[in-house]
């Protein structure tokens, strides 16, 4: 025994060591701040173009971001099997440009770039004030937008109030002059609008650009309009009628040019993945510049793709949840149903937030345990009971998030986040133990998962950790080896002192 | 105010924790092949019957498939009382006990009376394995119920009292009898609210008693005094308890022996796991008893020569003695 407490002793220290050092190393070697002293958000868009393709060769142009749109891009990458590429540069704009004699199959390009919020004024330079053309109106749309454009005139005071006004109808959505000028042009509602500011005399054109959101994979591009209103640019919202640009836009395109232009191709999509980094700059920044001189900066988890980076984050988090498991159970003595139940419900609070989601949780488990109090007067067999739960909880979780969002409270949509197997499971062994060993029981485990559960959430929603693990997966050989010397503990745990307290009469 | 106990007490006691007890006594003593001669209860009957020679309740019958509940219904309907049991139960989970019947009726040790369906819906549960080890399927035993020796009758209340025997390498190390409670349901598990009396290895007199880990000195719904407690048959117990450990090919093991009034000590089951609250019914630690273990299975090899140095070396006497040597 002495033998192969001193081998772990051995393999825990080496891992331990192992990782703290490749962690100061690459924090005071390479300058990799520990403790960084700011945070800011970078974003990492992944363009993805693909198409189908027709005769003939291929050529697919993607304008590019533009340079003044109040974004700084960290670094862009290509990828492209088999295509030429180029980007083509123009005074004020810039295109990537991939292009190919033959090619046979549905293809798919990439743009990947890195961007950061610089907070800096987006204001517009040089841009045409002209108005815009407007298509062969017949008489009747003319005498409607007339009359539309008047009727609003009156209700407004300045341009602005007249925009406004304007979205504002084209939003609701009840207006009886929208849906016949909608109607009768047979264009988008975008359009529609972008004709009426150019037929009451104000000067507009296009903002292409994506709405950010951590996580999306599939999201596609969204169009605004940039109007010229008493002297100034103007961005507007058709969707929700507002004025200014959207929080966490990120601009692509100014003007009516297409975004993405496909030769030789049909079919063509563009799409994006998205995820957000809560990184210091100076991290990712001196990581860019080394990541060709070090090799050991290369194989970072920022060489991978958007999509896996986005998992990576959540995944590395879990080795931290379960040594906090490991630590509650083995140090502390808290009992928990199941034993790594509390971290799949602590990955679900991290999508929920934590008060949120223990409400949910228990309204679940709460119904779940009374109806499933029902079935077991019904003598099922084992397997079909546990499924008939199974299906309670997800009709439960349909009714909370259908009678929810009816009542207006979003959050609770989140319930989808719990895992649904593991819900039911956890009504099952929770009834099992009320019939054999009582509420108390119950109360003592279910509360004891939940405390386990909610201190993972905690550590895991922590900025530092996710930071720490996130740049330095090194440390998940340190936790390893801690984990270990914990499997060897042969120490009283913390609910011993008081189980028994009893013996202090002894001594 | 929640009262605690520092460690340093604790370590100076000898008390083994959970940590230590898995580690140290039961990995390092209990070899996994050998476990499922004692989780699964048909082989422990099996082999107590075959190697030890060691008396063990009647078997009436096994259910291993649904089909033949009906059949098996039938097969017990002139039994007057018998106990279900899952074969791979943990814990005392999911055992169901007869002690009479009343009409078509069967009636619960608490007095309760239920049916056929009742029965039925009982077996399918642990043939699913509801109340087994990592929840796998199992079959269902039913095994005759103890009638147990009328001297122990005022220690429990409305179940069976069993004295459990933590023994290694053939050495007995503490001994506790199990009392059912009204609060555990009749059933002889401490950590249900089960009264645990510390028996002493030298003469099988009670040392301490512990209810939810408090100690007591009398049965909370019988009112027997429990300091007075003594065991009969106390040698042949622990020769019983003693014989396991070579049996099982399991170093440390805990004995569930109960007190036939024909057959006197029966083996009822065996857990190679066993729990840590001996510690606190017998007011002693686990930890220096194993060193003085280790030492007995070190100095002889015959089985009787180990069991009376146990007795010497654990009797209260000396225990006793130690204690205030501590103080």
């Amino acid at each position: 025994m002495v033998a192969s407490r001193t081998q772990i002793g051995i393999i825990a220290g080496g891992l331990i060591l192992f990782g703290l050092g490749l962690t100061l190393y690459k924090s005071i070697s390479l300058g990799l701040p520990l403790l960084p002293e700011k945070y800011q958000d970078v974003w990492t868009v992944e363009s993805k173009i693909s198409f189908y393709p027709t005769d003939g060769p291929a050529e697919v142009s993607l304008s590019l971001p533009e340079n003044d749109n109040g974004w700084v891009i960290l670094n862009e990458n290509f990828a492209s099997s088999g295509f030429g590429f180029t980007v083509a540069t123009t005074e004020d704009s810039r295109a990537a440009l991939w292009t190919k004699q033959t090619v046979s199959d549905f293809t798919t390009v990439y743009y990947k770039t890195q961007v950061y919020d610089q907070d800096a004024v987006r204001t517009p330079q040089n841009l045409s004030e002209e108005l815009a053309d407007l298509p062969r109106l017949s008489d009747t749309q003319r005498k409607a937008f007339d009359l539309f454009v008047k009727q609003l005139r009156e209700k407004s005071t300045s341009d602005t109030g007249f925009v406004v006004l304007l979205l504002q109808e084209f939003a609701s959505g009840n207006n009886q002059d929208v849906e016949f000028i909608l109607s009768d042009l047979h264009e988008s509602r975008v359009n529609a609008i972008r004709y009426l500011l150019t037929f009451a005399g104000i000067p507009s054109h296009l903002l292409r650009g994506i709405q950010l959101e951590d996580g999306r994979r599939r999201q596609v591009l969204s169009t605004l309009l940039e109007a010229f209103i008493d002297g100034h640019w103007v961005a507007l919202n058709p969707a929700d009628a507002s004025v200014g640009m959207p929080g966490n836009f990120y601009l692509w395109k100014r003007g009516d040019d297409a975004v993405l232009t496909v030769l030789g191709g049909e079919k063509s999509s563009l799409e994006f993945a998205l995820v957000k980094n809560s990184v210091p700059i100076r991290t990712v920044v001196s990581m860019e510049q080394r990541s060709e001189e070090f090799a050991l900066l290369d194989f970072s988890i920022y060489a991978l793709p958007v999509e896996q980076q986005g998992i990576f984050k959540g995944l590395l988090l879990i080795p931290v949840a379960a040594l906090v498991v490991v630590f509650m159970r083995v140090v502390v003595g808290l009992s928990t149903s199941g034993t790594f139940m509390p971290i799949l419900i602590a990955l679900a609070l991290i999508q929920t937030t934590l008060l949120v989601g223990l409400a949910i949780f228990l309204v679940v488990v709460g119904a779940g345990l009374w109806i499933r109090s029902y079935l077991s007067h019904m003598n099922l067999l084992l397997v079909s009971r546990v499924a008939s739960v199974v299906i309670v909880v997800i009709l439960l979780m349909a009714a909370i998030a259908i009678v929810s969002y009816k009542l207006g409270i979003d959050q609770a949509l989140t319930v989808t986040f719990f895992p649904t197997i593991i819900l039911a499971w956890t009504i099952e062994r929770m009834s099992i133990l009320w019939e054999e060993e009582g509420g108390h029981e119950v109360f003592i485990q279910g509360g004891g998962s939940l405390l386990v559960a909610v201190l993972a959430y905690l550590v895991m929603s922590n900025r530092f950790i996710e930071h720490l693990t996130f740049n330095f997966p090194e440390l998940l050989l340190t936790l390893l080896g801690v984990i270990l010397l914990l499997g060897k503990y042969t120490g009283y745990r913390l609910s011993e002192l008081y189980r028994f307290r009893e013996m202090k009469k002894l001594a | 105010m929640i009262h605690l106990v520092s460690p340093k007490t604790l370590r100076s006691l000898g008390i083994v924790g959970m940590n230590q007890r898995n580690i140290s006594f039961i990995g390092k003593n209990n070899q996994r092949k050998n476990y499922r001669l004692v989780d699964d209860k048909l082989l422990t009957k099996q082999i107590a019957i075959d190697k030890g020679g060691i008396p063990v309740p009647e078997l009436y019958g096994v259910v291993s498939y649904l089909f033949e509940i009906e059949s098996f219904l039938k097969k017990i309907r002139h039994r007057q009382s018998f106990v279900i049991k899952p074969v791979q139960g943990s814990g005392g989970k999911g055992i169901l006990v007869v002690t009479g019947r009343d009409g078509d009726k069967y009636i619960k040790s608490s007095g309760a009376r239920i049916d056929d369906s009742d029965i039925r819906h009982h077996i399918t549960n642990t043939l699913a394995g509801l109340y087994s080890l990592g929840g796998r399927t199992d079959k269902a035993m039913v095994e005759g119920l103890i009638d147990f020796d009328p001297a122990l009758k005022a220690y429990s209340y409305e179940g069976v009292p069993d004295i459990r025997v933590i023994v290694f390498q053939g050495v007995p190390l503490m001994a506790m009898m199990r009392c059912a409670t009204h609060k555990s349901d009749g059933k002889a598990n401490l950590h249900q609210g089960a009264v645990g009396v510390g028996l002493d290895i030298a003469t099988g007199k009670s040392v301490c008693a512990v209810q939810n880990g408090v100690v007591v000195t009398e049965h909370p719904d019988t009112g027997a005094v429990l300091t007075t407690l003594q065991v009969p048959d106390w040698d042949k117990i622990l020769e019983l308890a003693a014989s396991c450990n070579a049996m099982t090919g399991l170093g440390y093991i805990g004995a569930d022996v109960v007190l036939d009034r024909q057959f006197g000590p029966m083996l009822l089951e065996l857990n190679a796991r066993p729990g840590l609250a001996i510690q606190v019914a017998n007011q002693a630690g686990l930890r220096h008893r194993m060193v003085i273990a280790q030492a007995i299975v070190a100095s002889t090899d015959d089985p009787a020569e180990r069991i009376s140095l146990a007795k010497q070396r654990f009797g209260a006497l000396v225990a006793a003695a130690t204690t205030t040597s501590f103080g």
